[in-house]
């Protein structure tokens, strides 16, 4: 365990690469990420200030904010940023951060489950199987929901990655623990 | 492009199959008729969503989002898609993975458990770039029966199809052509209205987390398009799909409030405008009703 801004290099550098991470050093604070960001209109986001917060390494603060999670990754301050800070994977990593220090709202752990259960984010139902017959497709897609060989192919990547225990999950009961 | 047949293969994510699968019928028809053939990917997943499991663990989103990629590969195709997320997910994978070969071996050491690797051999198309650049406008203009003449269209980008702007090379973020092409190629008028290259409010959990921030967040937007006359709203997201029509039935019921603005997914509107009707690409399925104008 390093300082936060190493942990995020760390991190994040494996996937992204470490010199995109590294942007975040270049952060100036002159706020151009938070005066364009459309979450920041009607929400507490302030780009400019979480990146301060992971500067000074307050790590505690950050994964405890509640506004870290109103990002929708729109990239604008990402696109806009003069400094080539690049903001929305740096949010990105944050949160991974954050997760793995168990800081994943239920809702969130929750698509984690449809996600292992059928393989989708967002799975079928009913109403859009009678949709998708009357418009002359096949009731299901052939995805991982169709085909169960297929869905644990998914689910062993969830395991190798410890996807699996990010979210909580028991596999005995296919949902969150207790 | 030639008139010869080209084939690919259509990953369809989430949303668009298990939503909103009038997305999925519109595109296969409007390419269908331009020499277009697709195939299905057996056994594909979720992208996975990019702002979602990107933000859970990255770790996780790569190799899910390489094994959807090895799946066309083995088709020995080019995908397309018609999902923001899924294009955002499975291009920036194959970027990164094309880009750093430590991380394809380490991601092949997860897909090896199954018998599949991930080649770098397929690219990442979006169904409206295959529209704008392969089929052609003039081709589109030819197929056009129905103009959407004094039908006025608020075009909403959604936000992964044009950034990361380096990545995504469709021109700046901030001044997109694409749709606004498409659209008058078909006979209607683009309206610019204020908050155009707002992101929809749903994407990066926002949604999934706290609904009625997102529908606030929709709300402002929607506004700011029938300030401007807008008679619909087209897209090329099937999450932003999701949002913006199931998001104004969530709105009305939380705000009390009365919206009901036409959504449509880009090739949506095109397949009205080259005579495919209502019912058959499940427009009186969804949320927002389809108005007499778009139908004539």
């Amino acid at each position: 365990m390093g300082t936060l801004v190493e942990d995020l290099i760390e991190w994040g550098g494996g996937v992204l690469g470490e010199e995109h991470m590294e942007t975040l050093m270049s952060c100036v604070q002159c706020g151009k990420c938070t005066g364009g960001c459309p979450s920041g209109r009607i929400t507490a986001l302030r780009t400019r200030k979480l990146f301060k917060m992971a500067q000074e390494n307050m790590v505690e603060e950050i994964f405890n904010a509640p506004e870290l999670w109103y990002c929708t990754t729109c990239y604008t301050c990402y696109e806009r940023c003069p400094k080539g800070v690049k903001c929305t994977d740096i949010i990105r990593t944050i949160r991974n951060l954050a997760a793995k220090a168990g800081h994943m709202s239920v809702p969130h752990r929750k698509i984690g489950v449809y996600a292992l259960k059928t393989g989708h984010g967002v799975p079928i139902g009913p109403d859009q199987m009678k949709i998708r017959e009357s418009i002359g497709l096949d009731e299901m897609a052939p995805t991982t929901q169709k085909y169960k060989e297929q869905l644990e192919q998914f689910q062993t990547i969830c395991k190798e990655t410890g996807f699996d225990a990010l979210i909580d999950f028991d596999w005995d009961k296919m949902n969150l623990k207790e | 492009m030639s008139e010869e047949t080209k084939e690919y293969a259509y990953f369809l994510g989430c949303i668009t199959p298990n939503r909103y699968p009038g997305i999925e019928v519109a595109t296969k028809k409007v390419f269908k008729e331009f020499g277009i053939e697709t195939k299905e990917m057996e056994g594909a997943s979720c992208c996975p969503a990019p702002g979602v499991f990107g933000s859970f663990d990255m770790y996780t989103w790569l190799p899910i989002a390489a094994r959807n990629l090895a799946i066309a590969e083995e088709m020995g195709l080019e995908i397309y898609v018609t999902c923001n997320g899924c294009y955002g997910s499975l291009q920036e994978a194959d970027h990164l993975l094309k880009e750093h070969p430590k991380l394809k071996e380490k991601t092949n050491e997860i897909l090896g458990k199954f018998g599949r690797e991930y080649k770098g051999t397929t690219e990442v198309h979006h169904s409206i770039v295959i529209m704008h650049d392969d089929i052609g406008l003039d081709r589109l203009k030819e197929k056009v029966t129905k103009p959407m003449k004094d039908v006025n269209v608020a075009i909403h980008y959604g936000c992964h199809f044009l950034k990361p702007s380096e990545v995504r090379g469709h021109g700046s973020s901030e001044t997109p052509y694409i749709l606004e092409d498409i659209v008058k190629a078909i006979g209607a008028k683009d309206v610019d209205y204020k908050d155009k290259l707002m992101c929809c409010g749903a994407g990066g959990g926002v949604r999934t987390a706290d609904t009625p921030t997102a529908l606030e967040w929709t709300r402002q937007k929607l506004v700011s398009m029938i300030e401007e006359g807008a008679d619909c709203v087209i897209h090329p997201c099937a999450f932003c799909h999701l949002q913006l029509d199931r998001g104004q039935y969530e709105m009305n019921e939380a705000f009390g409030t009365s919206f009901d603005l036409p959504v449509l997914y880009v090739l949506q509107l095109v397949a009205l405008a080259m005579g495919f009707s209502e019912k058959e690409l499940a427009l009186d399925q969804q949320t927002t009703k389809m108005p007499e104008k778009l139908l004539k």
